[in-house]
C-alpha cells in the first residue's frame, strides 16, 4: 500500500478525532492523534485477519480506536457521534462493549498482562496469529508491564508485538521531568526482548516494523508527536486535558494535515 | 482442601484441554500432578501477582478456563485492579484460588492473614465467592466451578482435612446446606472453614438450626430473605472482619424489606483486635471472637 492511501486515511480519522472532541468536549486530543499513524497501518493491513489481535492500553486514545473502527465498519457514524454522551456505549476510555474491542481499558498498565495471555493463548492453540498492543510512554511507569516483560521474554512470546507511543509528554510533564525511561531502548533489551526505534508517523517505516519477524517479544519504540497534525497542539502537555471550543475547532480543521 | 481442589482439577483437566493453572510462585508439594500431567497447561507466573491476573484474563479472552493459585491476600489485594477491570468487568472465566483462609498463617502475622479478603470480593458484581468448610463442600463447589466457568474466588483453608459425614448431592451459588434442621426458630449459618466451631456452637444451643452457604456473592444476595425471613434469630459466623464481610452481606439481605421481616440478626466475626496478633489459628480464633 503507498503511503499516500495511509496518508488520506489518517488525515480522514484526525479530522473525524476534531469534529468528535469539539462535540463531546472531551479532552486526551493530543494522545489521540499521536497514534493515529499507527493505528491507520495496523488497521489497514494487520488487522484484517481475524488471527491477529489487538489492544489499545492507553485507553484514553479510545477516541481514535473508535474513528478507526467507524471507517472499517465496526460502528454507525451514528454510534461515533454518540461518543461520551449520556448512556452511549462509546465511553471515553477503551471500551469492550463496542464492537471491534476485546478489552476494556483506562487504567494504565493493564494491556500488557492481558496481551501476553492473548499471545500466550495463541501458542498453545498453535494459532499462528500475532498480538499488537499500543502502549503510553507515560504508562510505562506501572509496575505490572514490567512483572509481564518478564514474563514474556522468558517464555519467548515472539507473536506479541509491544508498540510504545513515545511521545515524551505525559500526564502533567515530559516524560523526562517526570520519571526518565532513558535509556529506554537499553532497558527493553536487557528485559529479553527486541527493540526497533522508528519514526511513528512514517508509513513505512511502521509496515516495515510491524511486518518483522523475531525469535524474542518485539518492542517498537514509535518516537511520535502529542498532537500531531494540528501545530498548536505538538508537543503541549496542555492538550493532553484541554476541549475543543468553536474557535479552536475551526482553527484546528483549516491547518490539519 | 488442597489435594482435593487439585485432584479434581486434574481430573478436570485431563476431559478439558481449555483448563490451564498459573501458580505465583507458590503451591511447592500441591501443584505437581497438574505440572506433571499438562506441562504446556502449566505456567509459574513468578512473584508478580498482577501480571499473573492479566495474563489469565488474556488466556480466558481467548476461551480458556484459568486457575490462578496463591496465598492469603496476594492473588486479591495485590491485583484487585486487575480483578476488577479485566476479570469481572469483562465477566471471563478465571477462577482465582487462595489458601490459608482466615488466620490459617497464624504465626505468619498480619501480611499473610486473610481476613478482608470477602470484603474485597463480594464488591465485584460477577463474582461467585467459594468458601468451603469441609471436604463434601470443596468437592461440591469445584463440581460447580469446573461445569461454570466464571468469575469466581475459592477460599481454601491451609490444611484442614474435614470430613462431614455427610453425602451433599450438589452446592450451588446463594443455596444453604443443613447440617442441623429440627424446624427450629433459630439458625446458625457460616461460610468458609469454621466449620468445627459451628459444630461446637449447635450442640450448645439446641433451639438452633444450623446450615452453611459455600458459594455467595453479590448476585444472590436478594434471594436470602426467602430463607432468613423463616428464623427469629440468625447467628452468623465467619473468619472474617465484620466490615464488608458474611454476615454483613447476609444482613443487607434484609434491609430490601426491613419493616416486613421481624428476623435479628447477630454476627460471630474476627475482632479487628486480631490485627497485628500472631498465634496458632486455633488460638488467634478464639482469642478474638470464634470461642
Amino acid at each position: 500500500m503507498k503511503s499516500s492511501s495511509y496518508k488520506k486515511f489518517s488525515l480522514k480519522i484526525r479530522k473525524s478525532i476534531l469534529k468528535i472532541a469539539n462535540s463531546s468536549q472531551c479532552s486526551h486530543i493530543g494522545s489521540n492523534l499521536s497514534i493515529v499513524d499507527l493505528l491507520s497501518v495496523l488497521y489497514l493491513k494487520f488487522l484484517k485477519t481475524k488471527k491477529n489481535s489487538f489492544i489499545l492500553s492507553k485507553g484514553h486514545a479510545c477516541l481514535a480506536l473508535y474513528c478507526v473502527l467507524k471507517e472499517m465498519g465496526f460502528i454507525t457514524e451514528k454510534i461515533l457521534n454518540s461518543f461520551g454522551k449520556n448512556d452511549s456505549i462509546l465511553m471515553s476510555h477503551a471500551s469492550h462493549k463496542v464492537p471491534g474491542i476485546e478489552l476494556s481499558t483506562g487504567s494504565l498498565g493493564h494491556g500488557l498482562p492481558v496481551a501476553t495471555g492473548v499471545a500466550l493463548a495463541d501458542k498453545i492453540n498453535k494459532i499462528k496469529g500475532k498480538t499488537f498492543i499500543i502502549l503510553s510512554d507515560g504508562e510505562l511507569d506501572e509496575g505490572s508491564n514490567w512483572e509481564s516483560l518478564l514474563f514474556c521474554s522468558h517464555h519467548k512470546l515472539n507473536n506479541l508485538v509491544i508498540i510504545i507511543d513515545y511521545n515524551k509528554i505525559q500526564s502533567i510533564d515530559t516524560v523526562k521531568k517526570t520519571l526518565n525511561l532513558e535509556p529506554l531502548t537499553k532497558k527493553f533489551q536487557s528485559f529479553g526482548c527486541k527493540v526497533l526505534n522508528i519514526d511513528g508517523h512514517n508509513f513505512n517505516k511502521i509496515f516495515k516494523a510491524l511486518n518483522s519477524n523475531s525469535s524474542k517479544p518485539l518492542v517498537i519504540v514509535a518516537h511520535t508527536v502529542k498532537g500531531k497534525g494540528v501545530s498548536f497542539m505538538e508537543n503541549t502537555v496542555l492538550w493532553h486535558y484541554k476541549s475543543l471550543n468553536s474557535e479552536d475547532y475551526q482553527k484546528a480543521m483549516k491547518i490539519i494535515r | 482442601m488442597r489435594k482435593i481442589f487439585i485432584n479434581q482439577l486434574v481430573k478436570a483437566a485431563t476431559k478439558n484441554k481449555k483448563i490451564v493453572l498459573i501458580v505465583g510462585d507458590l503451591g511447592y508439594g500441591i501443584v505437581e500432578p497438574f505440572k506433571k500431567n499438562f506441562p504446556d497447561r502449566f505456567f509459574n507466573a513468578g512473584v508478580a501477582e498482577q501480571s499473573m491476573a492479566g495474563l489469565a484474563a488474556g488466556l480466558a479472552l481467548k476461551g480458556f478456563h484459568v486457575f490462578i493459585y496463591s496465598i492469603a491476600n496476594f492473588p486479591t489485594f495485590r491485583c484487585a485492579e486487575q480483578i476488577r477491570n479485566d476479570i469481572d468487568y469483562h465477566n471471563l472465566p478465571v477462577t482465582i484460588v487462595s489458601v490459608g483462609s482466615g488466620l490459617g498463617y497464624g504465626n505468619l502475622g498480619y501480611s499473610h492473614h486473610a481476613i478482608q479478603d470477602y470484603a474485597l470480593l463480594r464488591s465485584f458484581p460477577n463474582m461467585i465467592i467459594a468458601s468451603p468448610s469441609n471436604n463434601q463442600e470443596i468437592e461440591g463447589t469445584m463440581n460447580y466451578l469446573l461445569k461454570n466457568p466464571q468469575p469466581s474466588y475459592l477460599r481454601l483453608d491451609k490444611s484442614l482435612e474435614l470430613d462431614c459425614n455427610k453425602k451433599i448431592a450438589s452446592i450451588n451459588p446463594g443455596k444453604w446446606i443443613f447440617y442441623k434442621n429440627k424446624k427450629n426458630k433459630n439458625l446458625i449459618i457460616s461460610t468458609g472453614s469454621v466449620f468445627t466451631n459451628c459444630e461446637k456452637l449447635s450442640v450448645k444451643n439446641n433451639d438452633y438450626d444450623w446450615a452453611t452457604l459455600p458459594m455467595w456473592g453479590m448476585k444472590f444476595k436478594n434471594q436470602q430473605i426467602k430463607n432468613l425471613k423463616k428464623y427469629k434469630k440468625v447467628m452468623t459466623v465467619e473468619n472474617h472482619l465484620q466490615d464488608g464481610g458474611f454476615g454483613s452481606w447476609l444482613s443487607e439481605s434484609l434491609t430490601q424489606k426491613q419493616n416486613k421481616i421481624q428476623t435479628k440478626i447477630v454476627s460471630k466475626f474476627l475482632d479487628k483486635k486480631v490485627i497485628g496478633k500472631v498465634g496458632s489459628e486455633n488460638y488467634l480464633n478464639s482469642r478474638y471472637g470464634l470461642k
